[in-house]
């Protein structure tokens, strides 16, 4: 669970069974264990009427325990961007009563909120629960990429090589974290670089 | 007699100066010795004449500079102007806005007339003579937002008021203090102030909130902030901090007078009638420091507030690196004696 620090932070819950008609998950990794835990105090027939769409990583651990759940739909993905399209067609064709629920790293929560919210749902309808890494999407201020699964403090922009200090400040519509350059008055100012966001 | 707009930079030479006119009604931000975050909120009401609040939207010699300085931001960052796409009513309730004002308040240099939705404006300082439906953006060579606010002195936030809040939905942002429109854009109100030390745990930004959406039309508020900038930069963006940045370590005994300059921003706050929006101009006033202290007054005082800031606020100004050799400095110019009440000079 990550430290609450400024408002403009995320905070995240834990996944409890919503009313509604549909029930979109998407996890990565350690998030499916968010969804095997749910499930324990769901109700009987709640699967019957989900999707569960997980991108498991390496290894493919937890691929079974979500199968055993037995939802109406079940999707592997290798990545988050590979179930990009999918995602966009589903959220498009949702009709009211649909829930959606995200588990995992803060990267996979955030990109599927932000694929949500340009869908018209509304942040505050979805339930997140973190589970897993600490790595952080970071949004470099000054050139504008993404740079992915920052774990370091400051952190290298992965576009145009400035040393951004990452901040707490994150934008839901971008999905990142803001990085701004460190050493920007005074570029000889190396501070050391510690792995924080494990 | 219109005003004489000066030519000058923000950028490269840096030429910017204030007229000794334009000194004596800098919006001097500071009615006491001693500075603390507030929520100084008042109605914005015509003030005194000769003073920024001669009329309710300012333009002063400085106009023409700024306009050409904001396309040259534009021209490299098309990013400082965003507007979502449920925006484009409230563009058009602040060009009604901002056109009213400017030609209320200076028509010897605008004009606006309206024979129902087609309108004409003037712009004689920026040699501009457009005719357009009002309402119909295909007739304007920009959005109605980005259009009007290439013409008018200030970044611009549009605010959209739902669910008890108020959402950053779209904004002009050339001129601002070290906060990406970019990224904060689609923030709620506290979203945005987030990274704001100090404010939060008093309270301010839910009162501050309570008080923005109660605005009502016709009734806009105002207040003042502050910060300082070295060099008269106004694109003291986050997208550009690397490139202004360096400026912070140039500062030295000899060239504070100079170099440092009091950064104000005359904020204030205006219901827009059919969109429901409130629109969040963020008018930027900058003053050096040998312009400053020709008022003995501001000079005293400004070197007691300095001296006296709580750290916090200094680090997230981004005074640190040279506090020290302003309050020497000013220090040489405050001889103890007691300050009058109130922000104008003696």
């Amino acid at each position: 669970m990550a430290a609450k620090s400024i408002i403009s932070r995320p905070v995240y819950g834990t996944l409890s069974p919503q009313p509604g008609k549909h029930h979109l998950f998407i996890a990565d990794t350690e998030g499916a264990l968010a969804i095997t835990d749910m499930a324990r105090t769901a109700p009987a027939s709640f699967f019957d009427g989900a999707e569960i769409v997980f991108i498991p990583g390496p290894g493919r651990k937890h691929v079974a325990a979500l199968e055993a759940l037995r939802p109406a739909q079940f999707h592997e993905a290798p990545s988050f961007a590979s179930l990009l399209p999918r995602l966009r067609q589903t959220l498009a064709n949702a009709h009211m009563g649909l829930r959606l629920y995200l588990a995992g790293t803060e990267g996979l929560i955030g990109q599927a909120m932000q694929v949500a919210l340009e869908a018209g749902i509304d942040h505050t309808s979805i339930q997140t629960e973190h589970r897993g890494s600490l790595a952080r999407r970071m949004q470099c201020v000054h050139c504008k990429g993404i740079t992915e699964n920052v774990t370091t403090q400051p952190a290298i922009c992965s576009h145009c090589g400035l040393l951004l200090l990452v901040r707490d400040h994150y934008s839901r519509r971008l999905a990142a974290f803001q990085g701004v350059c460190i050493n920007a008055e005074d570029r000889s100012e190396i501070p050391p670089m510690e792995e924080i966001f494990r | 007699m219109g005003i004489t707009f000066r030519k000058e930079t923000f950028r490269d030479d840096f030429t910017f100066r204030n007229s000794p006119e334009h000194i004596r009604r800098f919006p001097f931000p500071f009615h006491e010795d001693s500075y603390m975050y507030a929520v100084n909120i008042e109605p914005h009401v015509v003030g005194p004449k000769g003073s920024v609040l001669e009329n309710l939207i300012d333009v002063d010699e400085h106009y023409v500079a700024e306009m050409q300085d904001r396309a040259l931001v534009l021209a490299e960052d098309p990013l400082r102007c965003q507007s979502l796409p449920h925006m484009t009513l409230a563009g058009w309730d602040l060009l009604e806005l901002l056109m009213e004002q400017q030609a209320l308040g200076y028509p010897e240099h605008f004009t606006l007339t309206r024979d129902g939705d087609k309108w004409r404006w003037i712009n004689r300082p920026l040699g501009i003579d457009d005719s357009f439906t009002f309402g119909d953006t295909s007739t304007l060579p920009y959005g109605p937002m980005e259009y009007i606010t290439r013409q008018s002195q200030g970044d611009f936030c549009i605010l959209d008021q739902r669910d008890g809040n108020l959402w950053m939905d779209a904004g002009m942002v050339t001129t601002q203090a070290d906060w990406s429109l970019d990224f904060d854009i689609g923030m709620n109100f506290f979203e945005w102030h987030a990274p704001v030390p100090l404010a939060h745990e008093k309270g301010i930004f839910i009162r501050a909130l309570k008080f923005l959406t109660n605005i009502q039309q016709g009734k806009p508020a105002r207040r003042l902030n502050w910060t300082m900038t070295i060099n008269p930069r106004l694109d003291t963006s986050p997208e550009n901090y690397h490139k202004w940045g360096p400026d912070r370590t140039t500062v030295t005994p000899e060239n504070v007078g100079d170099k440092v300059h009091l950064r104000v921003e005359l904020q204030s706050f205006w219901r827009l009638p059919r969109s429901n929006g409130i629109v969040f101009p963020i008018r930027c006033y900058l003053i050096k420091m040998d312009e400053l202290v020709t008022q003995p007054k501001w000079a005293r005082r400004l070197h007691r507030v300095i001296r006296d800031l709580p750290e916090e606020l200094a680090t997230y100004k981004g005074l640190t690196r040279y506090r020290p050799t302003l309050v020497e400095w000013l220090s040489k110019l405050d001889d103890g004696s007691p300050t009058s009440a109130g922000f104008g000079p003696d």
